[in-house]
């Protein structure tokens, strides 16, 4: 830690460094600045705006606080789920500015001025998004964990394959991807059921597919 | 996860001086650093966000290549067109590695920065000179059928990750850096990444402070682009073998390996083989491997999957 803003921060950024700064006033002289903060256990605060599901959000997390955890413990949405917490099962996956990641690996104060959907913003019970449709129809879930981040990333691996954006299942790079089952199962691979639906899923997700196409 | 500081850098110069201070880490997909930061492997007390940079954008250089922004997600640098057409291997590698999520959010600099996915660094009660230097490496005598076989040390036998890294030394790709100090400079490929030695926790050339502004790719040099990844599932796996090929019609060409190294491994003398095969390729490619009885049989998948890459290059020729 420096005792000044290192040049180029803001201080509004600068600000959000919060904690250490104003604790180490009462320091005594010999302790440095560095070396107390080599040692800070109490959290660095930051407030964070961005829209949700259409609506704008203002909150104050932790530095820490996930996306995820930002959405389920802060705005009680809690369709997206935490499974695994480090990128590997897929069921925390939201769509942030037209794109699907995992909600698990970037923190919410990243994600200042962020447009976020969750499965909460798709559809709702008595007007259910297509996809979410197609999931009940084709019973594409069993214990139902998984399909919030299931149904986020098959909406938004569609829209990839709209846009052109080849996969490693894509014959040819050159030409326009498919919409094949091929395609959908690698797209897709991102996402893990643990009950085993996934020949329901693709066919939920190749019916959205073909009606959308 | 230990409580940290944060900050959103306002140019490349004040990220790099920012992270001068101890125990400064930058943030960019976070993929990887938000993984072992939760697992208390990376315990950085600030973070500077460099997602607003502004480098983003992917361009054509007066040589008639390509400089790819260190923030361009893996996504978007796969679909480039001119990646598509002119760097096909770079595109493949990228869409073979993560997941559709993954590389929406990881991006250039980061994939290259990316630690290693062995098990015991990844395990907290685990001796791992990688990270924490000096405590020994409880790889050695363990579980190693994912680990390297060649490049390795006594101190570590780990290996990098990444299948973009694969790609991008094949195509002789030079990374851009800036310093805190204002210097600029450019890193081959071959330079960037460090073999273990007995400091395995120094991975990289990098400086402190030291920020990756760019990759630059030379122009185009045309011929049939094969990235072929063997792994334990079709899909979102890291991989056990890879195999990166770039062959010319007439017969020459260039290889890189992945999955078997502590950095893309790649030997120019083995590719002056190239017209003898694979085997001839392959036993110079691996000349002074050091396998463990666990991943031996990465020696023989690496000819073999040479020789498919071949074959396949050929008929596609």
């Amino acid at each position: 830690m420096n005792d000044h803003p290192p040049s180029g921060l803001s201080r509004r950024r600068f600000l959000i460094l919060g904690a250490v700064t104003a604790t180490a006033f009462a320091l005594p002289p010999f302790i440095s600045l560095k070396a107390y903060a080599a040692h800070l256990e109490q959290p660095a605060m930051a407030n964070v705006t961005f829209e949700v599901n259409g609506k704008p959000q203002a909150l104050e997390v932790d530095n820490r606080t996930t996306l995820l955890d930002a959405l389920r413990e802060h705005l009680h949405l809690t369709g997206s789920k935490k499974g695994c917490d480090h990128g590997q099962c897929g069921a925390c996956t939201v769509i942030v500015d037209g794109r699907r990641i995992n909600s698990c690996l970037t923190l919410a104060v990243m994600q200042d001025g962020a447009k976020v959907t969750t499965v909460e913003g798709l559809g709702l019970p008595d007007r259910l998004h297509p996809m979410q449709a197609a999931f009940i129809k084709h019973d594409g879930y069993q214990c139902g964990y998984c399909t919030p981040g299931q149904i986020c990333s098959a909406v938004a691996a569609l829209k990839e394959i709209r846009d052109g954006i080849p996969s490693h299942a894509s014959p040819s790079l050159t030409e326009p991807p498919q919409l094949i089952t091929s395609e959908l199962q690698e797209r897709m691979s991102g996402n893990i059921c643990r009950c085993g639906a996934y020949s329901n899923i693709i066919e939920a997700i190749s019916e959205v597919a073909e009606v959308s196409a | 996860m230990r409580a940290f500081n944060y900050s959103r850098a306002d140019s490349p110069a004040a990220a790099a001086q920012a992270a001068l201070a101890q125990g400064t880490r930058f943030i960019a997909g976070g993929t990887n650093l938000l993984d072992l930061m939760k697992l208390g492997i990376e315990t950085p007390q600030q973070l500077i966000d460099i997602n607003h940079l502004g480098l983003d954008q992917t361009e054509a250089t007066p040589e008639g290549g390509l400089r790819i922004g260190a923030l361009v997600r893996n996504t978007d640098l796969a679909a480039d067109p001119r990646v598509r057409k002119d760097y096909a291997l770079l595109s493949r590698a990228l869409l073979a590695g993560a997941s559709g999520q993954l590389r929406n959010m990881a991006t250039t600099a980061g994939n290259l920065l990316q630690r290693t996915r062995c098990p015991y660094f990844y395990d907290t009660n685990q001796a791992c000179n990688k990270r924490t230097p000096g405590s020994g490496c409880a790889a050695m005598g363990g579980v190693t059928r994912q680990l390297g076989i060649i490049g390795v040390s006594d101190a570590c036998i780990a290996t990098h990750p990444s299948d973009m890294a694969i790609a991008l030394r094949a195509l002789d790709a030079q990374i851009e850096t800036l310093n805190p100090d204002g210097n600029t400079r450019r890193i081959a490929m071959a330079d960037f990444h460090s073999l273990p030695g007995s400091t395995p926790h120094i991975e990289t050339a990098l400086t402190p402070g030291e920020l990756i502004t760019g990759v630059t790719l030379p122009a185009p040099i045309g011929g049939t682009h094969i990235y072929h990844k063997v792994r334990d599932r079709s899909s979102y796996a890291f991989a056990l073998v890879s195999v990166g090929l770039i062959l010319q019609k007439d017969g020459s060409g260039r290889v890189a390996v992945g999955g078997i190294a502590p950095k893309p491994w790649r030997v120019e003398a083995a590719e002056t083989l190239l017209p003898q095969g694979a085997k001839a390729v392959s036993a110079r490619l691996l000349d002074g491997a050091t396998p463990t009885p666990d991943n031996r049989f990465k020696v023989t998948l690496v000819e073999r999957t040479l020789a498919s890459v071949l074959a396949q290059a050929r008929d596609e020729a």
